[in-house]
């Protein structure tokens, strides 16, 4: 009874988190399911790639490389390229999901953009267990994903709403997680590293091929300046 | 077109690139030995830089020289970022600028 208590308490820090996700990934997996209808899948591939791959951009992608001609070195390759940055996640995350038995494996497997950014910033009330809080965040954030593809699988092209804009929602979390995270610091070097890296990355590979040389910016901008970093010091 | 069997061997492969990037640093710097402090380094610098890098990546497909200009993007931030300055709350921020955007599309521009 006291374990069912402790995991109800983690549930109910948990789940106000989660609901700007529950508004973005339900749009979003709507709009993948319905993308995946129109293309020619029954409902079962949404479902089902969206329960195991769960990474949004890589499942649009993934579409027209079932469209495709069977190619599985460059599927391999492209999904690497696509999904590089949950290798900062991962580093990030190194010491936070020790000790956590059995569900650090399932919090790996599910730290997805956005899962990642709530786990890691969320202040985790008093008395709330650590591990069950973040438990309760990737399963939410996955179900929400998992249910709006499915629906949107489902349902398909016979959804017609004005929703142009919704999809906003994401935007507006990463700005205000962000905007915490600044708040934190007391110097912002690496956000500014951060930032700058992907602006000057963006305008000069374009949408498409950006984020490896951003990463490789970043890594590069927090190598050189790491005395000067670790001076200013103030991240949490 | 792909036979089932090549579908689910493309299915399989995404996860596997997926959970590739997700698993690799836990299993490099396993729990048992100490982390090395560049990578301890890493793990307290990187976050803040990544949050930077998702609200570009978030916004990659704005173009700034045609259509709306980036201008609903610029106020919706603003608002976003001023509501939450103002109460700190997280919901209340993300909806505001999140409504402010769809109004803006919607109706505007």
């Amino acid at each position: 009874m006291q374990s069912r208590g402790l995991r109800m308490k983690a549930f109910r820090a948990a789940f106000p988190y989660t609901i700007p996700i529950f508004a973005g990934f339900w749009f979003l997996g709507l709009a993948y399911g319905i993308y995946m209808n129109v293309s020619g899948f029954s409902f079962l591939y949404p479902m089902l790639m969206s329960m195991t791959i769960f990474g949004g951009s890589l499942e649009f992608v993934a579409v027209t490389m079932l469209l495709s001609p069977f190619a599985p070195v460059q599927t391999f390759i492209m999904s690497l390229m696509i999904q590089a940055r949950h290798l900062f996640y991962g580093i990030a995350m190194l010491d936070s999901f020790k000790g956590l038995g059995w569900k650090r494996a399932y919090l790996i497997f599910g730290m997805c953009d956005e899962t990642f950014s709530i786990n890691y910033t969320a202040k985790i009330p008093e008395g709330v267990d650590r591990g069950w809080f973040m438990f309760f965040v990737t399963l939410l954030n996955h179900f929400y994903w998992v249910f709006g593809a499915t629906l949107g699988g489902i349902l398909g092209s016979l959804i017609h709403f004005n929703t142009e804009g919704l999809d906003f929602v994401m935007t507006a979390m990463f700005v205000v997680i962000f905007l915490e995270q600044w708040l934190k610091e007391r110097k912002h070097y690496t956000a500014l590293i951060g930032i700058g890296a992907a602006v000057v990355c963006l305008a000069g590979f374009g949408a498409d091929s950006f984020m490896i040389p951003t990463m490789l910016c970043i890594l590069f901008g927090l190598t050189v300046f790491r005395t000067p970093i670790e001076k200013a010091g103030g991240f949490s | 077109m792909m036979s089932l069997t090549e579908q689910i061997i493309t299915i399989a492969i995404c996860v596997l690139g997926t959970m590739t990037t997700r698993f690799l640093p836990f299993l490099v710097f396993s729990s048992k030995r100490p982390t090395p402090k560049y990578i301890q380094y890493l793990g307290k610098a990187l976050p803040a830089a990544i949050f930077g890098m998702l609200v570009v990546y978030c916004l990659k497909n704005v173009s700034i020289l045609s259509g709306s200009h980036g201008i609903p993007e610029l106020i919706a931030i603003v608002t976003t970022a001023v509501l939450h300055l103002w109460r700190r709350q997280m919901l209340l921020s993300i909806a505001g600028g999140t409504v402010c955007y769809m109004l803006l599309v919607q109706l505007i521009f």
